[in-house]
This record gives C-alpha cells, structure tokens and sequence, in this order.
C-alpha cells in the first residue's frame, strides 16, 4: 500500500481493495463470511482475502478442503438460512467441477421459490490468461454464467471499481459472480498493467451495477470492453490519439446487469464500435453486444460494421507465440480501429449492395 | 512382495534422474523471470523467461512413481494429477518432447499447446490434468477399456491427498468397486494441499481406510520408500490383473520445493524441507544397493552421470526447438 497526501484515499491494487472491502463489510455485517481453498494462511492465491485471517479468524475465513461441489452448494444452504457467504473458486476454470450447485440451485432457487428465498452469495474467481497457464486455468468464462438467469456477473478493471462493485456485491441479495482478472491484481509476480492499481477511499462505498464507465472519451470509435482489456484499450487509445484517431473506451464493469443504454449511447455518437473481449468469440458477450447493437439500427447511424475481437473459439494455448496469437493484444485493437476507421462508411456499401 | 536385482536398478536410476530433471527444471524455471530484467515492483515474473506459467515439482515423491511404475508394461494407463513429472519420466515418457512442450516448443508432446500441467503421450498412454481430481474418473474409463477388450491392463490414477476430497475420487472409487475395475488408486500424501494441511483438509488420518467404504482395499505406505511402495502396488496391479477388483493405495511422502516455484511457502515451518531432505529416498535406496553389493561407487557415479547427461540433452532440446508458428494455435480444436 502506497501512502497519498489526500487523507482517506491511497493507491491500492485490486486484490488490495477487494480485501479492503471484504473486511469492511465483515466488520459491519457479523453474517458475511468467505469460505474457500487457500483463503487462510495463504491469503487467497490472488490476494483477494490477504489479512481476513488475522481480522477475523478461522470461523470466518474458512479454509475448505479442494470440495468445490461441497462448499458451493453449503453456501446455497447458509445464505438460504440468511448468511452472506462469500466462496472463492480459485480459478473459474474450475467451475465445472461444481457448476450443479452454481446454474442449478445458486442461480435458480430463488425463482423457483416464487421469490420466498434469497441467496446473498457472493462467488470470487480468478480469470483470464497471459502468462502461459494453458487451457485449464486461463479462461474468462465470464459469459457462461451471464448466460444462466439468476447470477449477477461483475467483472472490474480497476482497484477503485473493484472495491465499490465488491461492496455493492456483498450487499445485494442475489448471488454475485466477480471475476477477477490476475494480471490486473497487482501480484507482486506477474506482470500487470497501470491503469489497474489506482486511488481507493478508505470508507466503504457502493457502486451501483449496470452502470458502465466511459474511460476516455472520443468520437471516431468506441470500444466496448471490461477487466484486463480495458487497460490494454486504454493503451491503443493513447497510441491512436497520436495518429489523430479519437477512441471512446468504455468499460461495462459488470455484465449482468448489462448497462444497454450506456452502450447504445457511445455508439450513437461514435458512431462505430469494437468490442474488445477475452471470452471465446462465438455465442458469447461479444455476439451479445453486436445483436444490442444491431437491434438499434433504426436509431443509430453507424459508420462501419461492427467489429469484434475475442478469443478465436480455441482453448488458451500454453506456449506463449501463440497464447499471446489468441489473446487480443493492444496491437490487434489498435488494428482493429484503424480498419474500422477506414472502413468504407456503411450507407455507402448499402447503396452499393442497391446498384 | 520383494523387487528383483533389475528393479532395483531401474528403481534407483529413474530416481536420480527424476531428481536431476526436477532439480534442473527448478533452475531453468527462474530464467529471466527475477529482477533487474523485469520491471519495478514485481518480485517474480511467472509468464516471463523460456518456461513459463506454473510449475508443480515433484522433487522428494519419486518413491510413489518408481515403485508404481516398476510394474507397468506400456500397454498400462496412467493418469497424473498437475505434478506429474515423476510419472511421465517413470512410465517411459520420452524426456526430448516432454521438456520441449513445457519450453512451449513445436516438437513438445503436445506441440506446445499443453505445458507442464498437460503432458499427453498416446504411444506410452500416460495423461494428466490440472484439474484437481480429474484422474480418478478417466482411469476407470482406461481400466473399462482394458476389460471390454478383454486385455490384461491395468490403469493407475495417481493425486494429492488434496484431490481424495474431490466428489469425483468418491465417484470413481465407487465405480471402479461395482464395476470391479483393473484400476490403482494411489494417493500421494505430501501433508499439503498448497497451503492447507491435510487435518485441516481431510476427515480421516490416512485415505486408505477410505477404501473400505467403498468395499476395496485400502493400503497405506507409511514411508517414503520405492521398496515399501514397489510392495503395496505389486500386489494391488497383481490383484487387477486377475480381474479382482481395484485397491486404493495411499503413500506418506514429501515434497521438497513450494507447491508451486515461487510459492514463498508462508505455511511450511521454517526448515521442514531442509529437513525432509535429511532422510532422502535416493539416498537410501542407494545404501541398499551399495549394502547388497548391486552397485559400486564407481558405478553409482556412472549412473549419475548418464542421467545428468540425457536430462541436460532434453533441456538443450527444448530450448533449440523451433516455436510453433502462431496460426497453429487454431489447429486440433477438432480431430481431424
Ligand atoms: C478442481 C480444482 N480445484 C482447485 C485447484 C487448484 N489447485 C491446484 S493444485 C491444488 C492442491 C492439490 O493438492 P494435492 O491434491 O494434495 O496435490 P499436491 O499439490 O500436494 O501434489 C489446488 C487446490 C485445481 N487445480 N482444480
């Protein structure tokens, strides 16, 4: 933790703040509790529960043996008895070995109680690629639950949003899936970007979902993205500033609730979008955004197709030419943009298509 | 059940090399990953350097593999866990391809799609995952086949006493015992699941009584010993082999590195692998030897010499092999 002269706030990473904000809630509500493998001693794998241990004991950060199935389904159980657990599945990847008690129970429980119960569950999990850990443990998977009704998804690009969507996750009375992405973490051993470790209040604060954030704004495109790719966005953005190119990013922090209006207003302007994803490409948020988009053609003129980048439907390759080949990279933005922008503006390929 | 001379020897030379490919691994792992090359703020870059992403050693657990291994033709299955080296190099995996694909090497065993957590060899059949209980389920499926082609194989499963807490070790143990599978269960006890403590894990003292509530055996291997090991897995594989059922095999055993490297290891008491070292099974199976005059100190030296030699022959391997070129990563999402 760095110290800053404004009282109150210092620069914190994401796992910092998400600690910082899992604490803050324990301390105020006696029912949160974080159930987990690795949680304790270690302080979480990516930092997300780093001094809960000391704070609060065993009681209340359980370690939990490797029983995905037994500890998701048990926080179903505790949080339909009024408990607010918090269970961390280290990596998403690991989802499927628990994903019944998730898509079958945690999500649809409460619809199918006619909205009698209510299940304040909060699942941390670790996402996304980058540094060479193949196919099993560098997924986004994001748009898989997304997918399911019943599970509010946030994925944060920042420390400051990472600590308000956390609290506001916490609180709400639905389960909450937070991604995290490690290489923005601030893991003292791997390599992140900037953007990501910013200024945090001290005090606890809530950040509504559904909101995006516009990050930087621009005219000539926008691109539509979240957690790790908003940083890498923000990079393109810079480099394309210098070509004369005015990129607005905007970071959708959380995908369901989705904020459409916010999007579609972006792309109003702009009148041109890239959607930047580390999810698969095929039936996934990327597809989600372009229909969004397409469904509003009648009020929005846009200047070129839509354009999507995202994993190209293969599993994450361990070697690092071609894992750094699928993810999209700043590079393949900044790319991206520049075709977007020389693309042919699209009443004139309409009026072609006439001829 | 007692190890012939020619086991003996075999046991004791995987061993070393074993050791010698770990202990080597761990210092090609560190390669360009620690400071000044990397930037400010980071202790430890895990994507950076020729061997990158996690690695899982197995240095100490040789014992498991090799007294195991001793009994598998290459017709037999074995399905590791995401610490596998010591399998891989046990069951004849070839050292060459197998460095390579965790350089991320185009002449890797899987082309350098998989990495170190995903060593896939057909002609040896020997698999691994890095999902934690994985192996359990796909060894009955290799032990079914073995049986629907009215073969005599037998399948192993090799994890962590973290992995025997997985629904699907109950699953598989349950299958494998109605279905009266020619399948090895054998848990490795290294007292941790990364950071967690096995009594803090695990209901029971040993997985071995586990068996029983599955109706099979269970067998616990109180030393970390290839002789002991080679014991309790030739009877279990003889015991599969004539189409009696499976055993569930649980061995105490130590892990000398981090559960992963650069694992500061925060919940280890300070020293216990430095002791752990004390009481090597190298060593003593090396007394052994000496004791009953199968080895000399001359051969002994040879022996070492030879395996440091086809260890550092994979190394120079992986790392000369050419990268696999980008578009190939969209290649085998499908057979073809
Ligand atoms: C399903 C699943 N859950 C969690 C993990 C993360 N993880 C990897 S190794 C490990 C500990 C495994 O312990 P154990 O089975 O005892 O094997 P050891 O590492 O001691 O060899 C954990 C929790 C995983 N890879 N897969």
């Amino acid at each position: 933790m760095q110290n800053n002269t404004k009282s109150g706030v210092r620069t914190l990473t994401m796992a910092q703040a998400i600690a910082e904000a899992i604490g803050q809630e324990m301390e105020r509500d006696s029912s949160v509790f974080v159930m987990g493998e690795d949680i304790g001693k270690y302080g979480g794998i990516f930092s997300a529960t780093t001094g809960l241990l000391d704070r609060f004991g065993p009681e209340r950060i359980m370690e939990t043996p490797i029983s995905e199935t037994a500890f998701m389904g048990a926080a179903v159980g505790a949080a339909a008895e009024g408990l607010r657990p918090i269970a961390e599945l280290m990596f998403v990847d690991f989802f499927g070995v628990c994903f019944d008690q998730i898509y079958n129970h945690m999500a649809k429980n409460s619809y199918m109680s006619g909205g009698a119960l209510k299940l304040p569950v909060v699942i941390t999990t670790g996402i996304g690629g980058g540094y060479n850990d193949a196919a099993q443990h560098s997924q986004c998977l994001y748009a898989s639950f997304a997918h399911m009704p019943g599970l509010k998804v946030v994925v944060p690009s920042n420390a400051y949003d990472a600590k308000g969507l956390m609290v506001q996750a916490i609180r709400d009375d639905n389960p909450v899936v937070f991604c995290y992405h490690k290489g923005i973490m601030g893991l003292s051993w791997m390599s992140y970007f900037e953007g990501s470790t910013n200024a945090v209040p001290e005090e606890a604060y809530a950040i509504p979902f559904g909101e995006s954030r516009i990050v930087r704004e621009g005219r000539d495109v926008t691109i539509v993205t979240l957690s790790q790719m908003v940083q890498k966005a923000a990079i393109a953005a810079e480099q394309l500033a210098q070509e004369g190119i005015s990129v607005e990013v905007l970071d959708l922090r959380t995908i369901v609730p989705l904020d459409r209006a916010g999007v579609l207003a972006s792309v109003a302007k702009t009148g041109r979008v890239l959607i930047a994803d580390e999810d698969y490409l095929s039936f996934g948020l990327s597809g989600e955004i372009a229909a969004l988009v397409a469904e509003h053609l009648d009020t929005i003129q846009l200047r070129a197709p839509v354009k999507r980048l995202a994993v190209p439907d293969v599993p994450i390759p361990f070697s690092r030419p071609l894992e750094q080949a699928v993810i999209p990279q700043v590079d393949a933005i900044a790319d991206a943009v520049r075709a977007l922008v020389r693309a042919e503006p699209i009443h004139q390929l309409q009026q072609g298509a006439q001829a | 059940m007692q190890p012939t001379r020619e086991h003996l020897l075999w046991m004791y030379e995987k061993m070393i090399e074993i050791r010698e490919y770990e202990e080597t691994m761990a210092k090609v792992y560190l390669e360009g990953k620690l400071p000044p090359k990397i930037q400010k703020g980071l202790a430890f870059d895990i994507g950076a350097g020729p061997v990158p992403g996690e690695m899982h050693l197995a240095a100490g657990q040789e014992p498991v593999a090799v007294g195991v291994c001793a009994h598998l033709g290459n017709d037999d299955s074995v399905v590791g866990a995401h610490r596998s080296h010591h399998f891989a190099i046990a069951k004849g995996v070839p050292l060459d391809a197998m460095t390579a694909e965790m350089f991320g090497k185009d002449t890797g065993l899987g082309r350098g799609k998989g990495g170190h957590m995903h060593l896939f060899h057909v002609p040896t059949k020997f698999s691994c995952s890095g999902i934690v209980g994985a192996s359990a389920p796909q060894a009955c499926g290799a032990a079914l086949a073995a049986r629907k082609l009215g073969k005599d194989w037998v399948a192993i499963a090799f994890f962590g006493e973290g992995a025997a807490n997985q629904g699907a070790f109950h699953e598989a143990l349950n299958l494998a015992a109605v279905w009266k599978l020619p399948v090895v269960f054998v848990c490795e006890d290294n007292k941790y699941g990364i950071s967690v403590e096995k009594s803090v894990s695990t209901s029971v003292a040993s997985n071995a009584v586990r068996g029983a509530a599955y109706g099979m055996p269970g067998v616990l291997v109180e030393r970390n010993d290839a002789v002991e090991v080679y014991a309790a897995a030739g009877a279990a594989i003889a015991r599969a082999r004539r189409g009696e059922g499976p055993t569930l095999i649980e061995v105490k055993t130590d892990r000398y590195f981090g559960h992963f490297q650069g694992d500061p290891e925060t919940y280890r008491p300070k020293g216990e692998s430095a002791a752990l070292r004390q009481d090597d099974p190298i060593v003593r199976l090396g007394a052994r030897l000496r004791a009953e005059g199968l080895i000399d100190d001359a051969q002994d030296r040879d022996l070492r010499l030879k395996a440091s030699a086809r260890v550092e022959a994979a190394f120079a391997f992986g790392r000369n092999s050419p990268y696999p070129d980008p578009q190939d990563a969209l290649k085998h999402v499908f057979a073809d």
